[in-house]
């Protein structure tokens, strides 16, 4: 697997996400697998930002573990990132801005001053137009062809009105071709390798599951990181059909989805950590309803606001337990855009199939970071069955009724001679409570024990019908790898990188957290030669899960809980030292 | 498809359809509660209306009042605490073919659900909201409620309520409710007008009702609102008037005004919102077969 990765830095409202996207869109259009990483803080100006896009004629999952270009639009962003540079890398700045001698760089990087600036006032007196010239000369440094350049800019300017893609096709052919005479194309640059690919964050293949999953209602409370699975919702709802409500909070917001749910539309509701926090109570209501329900959490580093705009998976617990008292619920943890795609369309089909709220666990750095992802791997073509199954029969109607599987036939307000009420209180089969008179009676008591049990029996179904544990690699590797979510993307990109050296290793991967096939688990578990725990997390709780499923205690743990995701480099040395 | 097809807001009396009539579940409210008037005025403005059974959801909260989707005959949701408006907000959103009423009383929806009561009020939610507001909270067993009165005694405040309580007329006024009246469960008949009149509205209606709890609070008890309320409909009162609904909504003491205080007539949320223009959601086609094009953005 070839690679390379070209580093972009600067100050938050320095245009640096939209340089680097260019890029990595230009590397996705030469047909090449893109891993695009949006490091930033919680400011809107100032501060360190930076942007990189490893392209690879592999398939890269994580960030990787160096860069071969850096533009650094600021002196911050050289200091930052200069011992990240490959031998044989380039630093691309302009002189104008700050002076960068070879002697202040470490041996084998170059710097290249190129006069963003003032290529930028041949065309107008903004200075953001820097951007374009500096992103010139990285393409050029990068192997990204210039025509693929321009038409990436055209059409992200596309939109805009005047002479503004004019401009920086202008200013990015200039940059081109300061660097053409000044400099050769990287080493590690690579040409195009057919078809290009898509390019998505993972809240965009969220947004996009949740819509052809046939989601219709989404409500949502803007929180980082979840906030963009919205802000894609709503750019697309008038020509997807999609009702997008930003609610007054996160309690009106899964109130309002399962609202919508009830009277028969598929509803999500997406927030972070300090969101799910409130949503809690309404989960469990989704639970004692049998209302179908999705809910995104997507997690940054805790606990309180923690840091708004880093990573961790320190919610598992929160997800496992959320809610007072025992109810059903699925929760799954996609790994990359494409799994995150499949897994809404798995959960809506979950939620409806159980009526019971299922939970998709993913974080920050899935979230919001970009990968490639092939087209044929997005099938829009996800049976979408009408809400409106049951057929008064002219006798009474049970809504919660006793079955074998715990689901009960679900009606939809307007369905005449179906009529029900809902409750949050313990019922019966109608629907009628049995929380006051009724309660602590010797025939309501047992009422309760059934009900309970017909809801809890919906765990056995979600278990046999949600996506299984995943052994990837070598049945016999001397070591296992466990993980979960976003972190299973970086431990391929270790096992890579492992197997490579002579290492080779397999993954038990987990796309449904909860509820497990404890035996099965167990089963994989027990043919291990040797587990290595892979957890962003203080205690590593899908392991302390884990171990009260089926009894395995793993030895060997790498937990991270630093905000930062993991890089190849931390796992293969883990792995190396536990081997 | 089953049929789906629902009523228009209000229809005349001629559907075969069942109306909303009374449960075989009695309500389990202390003899004399106010809210036995509450449940009566409602199944009598729906009835009136003649909306089919199957066309109607009542939404509740937690509370004594908030058991009332269990004693009518409609679809109901029974949710938790302070929650009743937005969920009825995502009924009428997924289906705006329902009649959406939202139950409960004055802690539920102006204490710990005070915040979707201002902000379904805003949007203009085309539903109506009876609030049996008895000024204590009554489930809890008698602790202060965000209206009670100054000065009172309760479980929760022996020395008496230091916190001035919430006007809910004077926050709907504000809040942009465009139907803004008070009942009396001590009068049934002239509550079941306002109740279908708002329901009738098209936009969020509030009927705050003086509902006395006989239990746990003796100060506003059904002889304390009998000797005071007086009728604005009798009083030259215009509704269309907000400076004068804002005047009528301050007058507390000897004399307390019932009836319609404003009515407005402004686009709603559902009227506004460009996705349900193509009817009601529940009934609209999801997924998305055959809309390959939408990937050419990702490249």
């Amino acid at each position: 697997m070839s690679e390379i990765a070209v580093r972009v830095g600067g100050q938050a409202g320095d245009g640096i996400q939209s340089i680097g996207e260019s890029l990595a869109r230009g590397f996705s259009r030469m047909g090449l697998h893109v891993f695009g990483l949006n490091a930033y803080q919680s400011v809107i100006r100032g501060g360190h930002v930076w942007f990189q896009a490893r392209a690879s004629d592999g398939r890269p999952e994580s960030p990787g573990d160096g860069a071969d270009i850096l533009y650094a639009l600021d002196r911050t962003t050289v200091d930052v990132h200069a011992a990240g540079l490959r031998s044989g890398s380039t630093v691309i700045f302009d002189p104008e801005k700050f002076a960068l001698a070879a002697s202040d760089l470490p041996n084998g990087v170059t710097p290249l001053g190129v006069p963003t600036l003032e290529i930028a006032r041949k065309y107008t007196s903004q200075s953001i137009l820097q951007n374009a010239g500096g992103l010139g000369a990285t393409a050029f440094l990068a192997g990204i062809p210039l025509d693929l350049l321009h038409q990436v800019l055209t059409d992200s300017f596309g939109r805009k009105a005047g002479d503004i893609v004019a401009w920086n096709v202008g200013a990015s052919t200039d940059g081109y071709r300061f660097a053409e005479q000044h400099a050769s194309p990287n080493a590690r640059a690579l040409s195009r390798r057919g078809a290009p690919k898509l390019l998505m964050t993972g809240n965009s293949a969220i947004a996009l599951g949740a819509a052809a999953a046939g989601c219709k209602f989404l409500a949502q409370y803007p929180m980082t990181p979840a906030s963009s699975i919205m802000h894609w919702m709503a750019a697309h709802s008038t020509q997807l059909g999609v009702v997008v409500k930003q609610a007054e909070d996160e309690l009106a917001a899964i109130n309002m989805a399962i609202g919508a749910s009830f009277a028969g539309v598929r509803s999500m509701t997406a927030t972070s950590g300090g969101g799910f926090s409130l949503m809690v109570e309404a989960l469990g209501m989704a639970g004692m309803t049998e209302t179908p329900l999705v809910v995104v959490d997507s997690q940054r580093a805790g606990p309180s606001t923690g840091l708004p705009t880093k990573t961790e998976q320190g919610d598992l617990n929160l997800m496992l337990g959320a809610g007072q008292g025992e109810f059903p619920r699925a929760i799954l943890a996609p790994a990359t855009p494409s799994e995150a795609y499949r897994a809404m369309i798995d959960a809506f089909r979950l939620a409806e199939e159980w009526q019971t709220p299922v939970l998709v666990a993913v974080d920050l750095h899935l979230s919001e970071n970009y990968m490639t992802v092939d087209r044929e791997e997005i099938d829009l073509e996800v049976p979408v069955p009408s809400l409106f199954q049951v057929q008064p029969n002219g006798g009474s109607y049970l809504r919660y009724q006793y079955t074998p599987s715990g689901v009960s036939p679900r009606a939809i307000p307007g369905q005449p001679g179906l009529n029900f009420v809902a409750g949050s209180d313990e019922h019966d089969e109608r629907g009628h409570l049995i929380s006051d008179i009724r309660a602590g009676i010797p025939r309501w008591i047992s009422e309760r024990q059934q009900m309970m049990e017909k809801r809890m029996r919906k765990l056995h179904g979600l278990a046999a019908n949600a996506p299984a544990p995943v052994l990837e690699g070598p049945a016999d590797a001397p070591l296992t790898f466990v993980a979960w979510g976003s972190t299973v993307a970086a431990v391929r990109d270790a096992m890579a990188e492992l197997r490579a050296t002579g290492h080779p290793t397999n993954l038990l991967r987990f796309p449904t957290l909860y509820p497990l096939d404890a035996e099965k688990v167990a089963a994989l578990l027990g043919k291990a030669r040797k587990t290595l725990l892979v957890e962003a997390n203080f205690s590593g709780q899908f392991g302390r899960l884990l171990r009260a499923e089926t009894g395995y205690q793993f030895s060997h743990r790498l937990l991270k809980y630093d905000g930062e995701p993991f890089f190849p480099h931390e796992i293969v040395a883990r792995a190396l030292e536990v081997m | 498809m089953a049929d789906t097809t629902v009523a228009p807001k209000a229809t005349t009396v001629g559907t075969a359809l069942p109306l909303v009539g009374k449960t075989d579940t009695k309500p389990t409210w202390c003899p004399g509660c106010g809210d036995f008037g509450v449940v009566a005025a409602v199944e009598m403005a729906v009835k009136r209306l003649g909306i089919p059974s199957h066309n109607v959801v009542i939404v509740s909260g937690i509370g004594c009042s908030s058991n009332l989707p269990h004693f009518l005959s409609s679809y109901g949701f029974h949710g938790i605490h302070g929650r009743a408006l937005p969920v009825a907000e995502g009924i009428r959103w997924a289906n705006h073919g329902l009649t959406v009423i939202g139950t409960g009383g004055d802690g539920d929806g102006f204490g710990i659900g005070a915040g979707h009561f201002v902000h379904a009020m805003r949007r203009n939610v085309d539903l109506t909201y009876v609030t049996m507001d008895n000024q204590i909270y009554g489930l809890t067993t008698g602790q202060a409620s965000p209206t009670s009165t100054m000065g009172q005694k309760t479980k929760s405040t022996p020395n008496g309520v230091i916190e001035n309580p919430i006007d809910p007329i004077a926050l709907a006024l504000a809040s942009g409710a465009t139907y803004v009246a008070r009942g009396f469960s001590g009068d049934v008949k002239h509550l079941a007008d306002l109740v279908a009149k708002g329901i009738q509205h098209k936009g969020f209606a509030l009927v705050d009702v003086f509902s006395p709890c006989v239990t746990y609070n003796k100060i506003n008890t059904f002889d304390f609102f009998r000797q005071r309320v007086y009728k604005l409909e009798s009083a030259g009162h215009n509704p269309a008037d907000l400076v004068a609904a804002w005047q009528r909504s301050l007058e507390w003491g000897d004399k307390i005004p019932i009836g319609l205080f404003y009515e407005t007539d402004r686009p709603t949320y559902e009227d506004l919102e460009e996705v349900l223009s193509a009817g009601p959601l529940a009934l609209q086609p999801a997924g998305l077969h055959g809309k390959e094009k939408l990937l050419d953005e990702f490249v």
